[in-house]
């Protein structure tokens, strides 16, 4: 099941319509990658909102998703976590350490926002 | 809480469902959502049925990463007239040599051999792991409804 | 008494599952035929042993009825599915008006008490025959007295879940003060339940008022431990995973230096001393909008 990913300005959404099997997450890892570096993108945002279960494997996947995409110069914001896969995650002990969370898509698109206008302001 | 008692089939308290095979990544999203769905049956929570599937989740990725195949087997149980769910995860693996090890617990990954079984047992109510080097590994957790 | 009883009673060895089951049937007709007397004499033990006070002695006498005909019925069909049903349904009733454990078992024990001392009575002449009676009556008395005291005590404990969930839900309340931001006060003693309920009520509450920071106080803790710490810790990582910010306030430094010293990992946790200085941070968390400061417009150069 293929994750569809829209292109929103400066920015690439990839929306998850249903629960993922390893491989459909390592194919969104692959799409990212190709459509960031042919548009260019400033930054991704994963939203995992209808997912209700994140294991070690989705988490490793999204922390490499992630790198992957910093390594393209742009940066990634995970949104949606519902409240009960955030307290699993903490139980089970997994972090997205270094990646961005954000609410939902409204606000990863005001952080992803903030971030490109601070970027453009230091570059002097 | 756990110990080294190899869970039987025929143990009291567990009507079982027929066992799901465990062999590729397709499995572990079938093995969780009727995980879910059973734990739905019962009455579990929202929040409770996350951290069942959560549970089975990582405890079939763990079959599939060290042993390659295996099974889970779901079932109802009853303790004290208060009804649970009762997960057993076996697979026929190179079995875990130090078991104290794999369960040592801590708040960060990273500890222990990487088995996420800390975890698991912290999402659980009860924890039982019988596992021997070369003999595989038995995993059997319960949850009882609150 | 019958001639067959005895007879086979005094076979070698204890009586064939036949010959209990004639012992049962003899026994249930006796305690059926003295019913009155025998159910008076329990209800006066009851009241002389001072049990179930908070009933009135009508109340007492009506309860010791369907009590009494039910023992006498599984003795005599052996199916405790009805005694089960009957004892959930007697713990629902009396649970509210104060009865206790000790005396639902102490009032069983005490029927089973008075129908034994009437089987001494009648068999006393015989006693071969008075033990083979016994053998088959007090398996079965003994199963009774379980079965009541068990229904009991879950029945209890199922109550006392209930309240308990119920407490905790109305004393961890989560409030919007302000847009974006939720305080949580907590006042009491946090055990894991508790702890639990309450980082799921205030991670739902960071869903539905979309909230970007979260003051925690736990000025009215009364014992902060490595345990309560951890739960904390927790909480902070599972709120940043839905994009919120959490301050602590009411952790004094000499508690945070504890929990340091024993290995507790304090990092995560933003903490500030009380909850007045907690909401100021949280409003210039909210105020500024990015970590880095905006520019101003003047302040941008071409």
């Amino acid at each position: 099941m293929r994750v569809p990913i829209l292109k929103q300005s400066q920015y690439v959404i990839a929306s998850i319509q249903s629960a993922l099997s390893d491989e459909d997450l390592l194919q969104l890892r692959d799409d990212l990658a190709q459509t960031v570096g042919r548009y260019r993108s400033r930054g991704v945002i994963v939203d995992v909102t209808v997912l209700d279960v994140m294991d070690s494997f989705a988490v490793r996947t999204l922390r490499a998703i992630a790198h992957m995409i910093r390594l393209r110069g742009a940066e990634t914001v995970i949104v949606g976590i519902q409240p009960e896969v955030a307290f699993a995650m903490v139980q089970l002990g997994l972090t997205l350490e270094d990646v961005t969370t954000a609410l939902d898509l409204e606000e990863g698109l005001a952080h992803l926002e903030r971030q490109t206008a601070a970027g453009a302001a230091h570059v002097k | 809480m756990s110990s080294n008692r190899a869970p039987r089939r025929d143990e009291p308290g567990v009507v079982g469902e027929p066992a799901i095979a465990i062999s590729s990544s397709g499995d572990i999203v079938i093995a969780r959502q009727r995980g879910r769905s059973l734990a739905a049956g019962l009455g579990f929570s929202g929040s409770d049925l996350t951290l069942i599937a959560t549970a089975i989740s990582e405890l079939a990725r763990n079959i599939i990463e060290y042993a390659t195949t295996g099974e889970v087997i779901l079932g109802q149980a009853g303790k004290n007239g208060r009804p649970g769910i009762v997960i057993v995860a076996r697979d026929e693996g190179p079995g875990i040599g130090d078991v104290a090890k794999a369960l040592s617990a801590g708040y960060s990954t990273g500890q222990g051999l990487g088995l996420g079984l800390p975890g698991v047992r912290r999402l659980m109510d009860e924890f039982e792991i019988d596992s021997e080097p070369g003999h595989g590994t038995t995993v059997t957790v319960r949850k009882w409804l609150r | 008494m019958s001639t067959e009883l005895r007879a086979r009673a005094s076979e070698v060895g204890s009586p064939g599952a036949d010959a209990t089951a004639a012992l049962l049937r003899e026994l249930v007709a006796h305690l059926r035929k003295n019913r009155t007397q025998l159910r008076e004499e329990w209800a006066r033990r009851i009241t002389e042993s001072k049990l179930l006070t908070a009933m009135t002695r009508e109340e007492i006498f009506a309860e010791a009825t369907s009590v009494y005909d039910n023992y006498v019925e599984v003795l005599e069909t052996g199916s405790v599915e009805a005694l089960q049903a009957y004892a959930r349904n007697l713990s629902e009733r009396i649970i509210p008006r104060g009865v206790e454990t000790h005396e639902v078992l102490g009032i069983v024990l005490l029927l089973r008490d008075v129908l034994a001392r009437s089987l001494f009575k009648k068999y006393q002449a015989d006693f071969g025959l008075l033990n083979s009676v016994l053998d088959a009556y007090e398996p079965a008395a003994n199963r009774i007295a379980n079965t009541v005291a068990v229904g009991f005590v879950q029945e209890r404990e199922r109550i006392i879940r209930q309240q308990q969930e119920a407490i905790r839900e109305l004393s961890t309340p989560v409030l919007q003060v302000r847009d974006r931001l939720l305080i949580l006060p907590i006042i009491g003693v946090i055990d894991p339940q508790r702890a639990r309920q309450l980082t799921e009520q205030l991670l739902r509450g960071i869903r539905s008022n979309r909230a970007k920071v979260v003051v925690v106080d736990i000025t009215g803790v009364p014992s902060v431990d490595a345990t309560v710490a951890n739960h904390l810790v927790q909480t902070v990582d599972a709120s940043r995973l839905m994009g919120a910010n959490v301050i602590v306030t009411g952790l004094s430094s000499e508690i945070a230096q504890t929990l340091v010293t024993i290995g507790v990992d304090l990092s995560k946790i933003n903490a500030v001393g009380d909850l007045q200085g907690g909401i100021e941070e949280a409003e210039r968390l909210l105020g500024y909008t990015v970590t880095t400061p905006e520019p101003k417009p003047s302040e941008k150069q071409s």
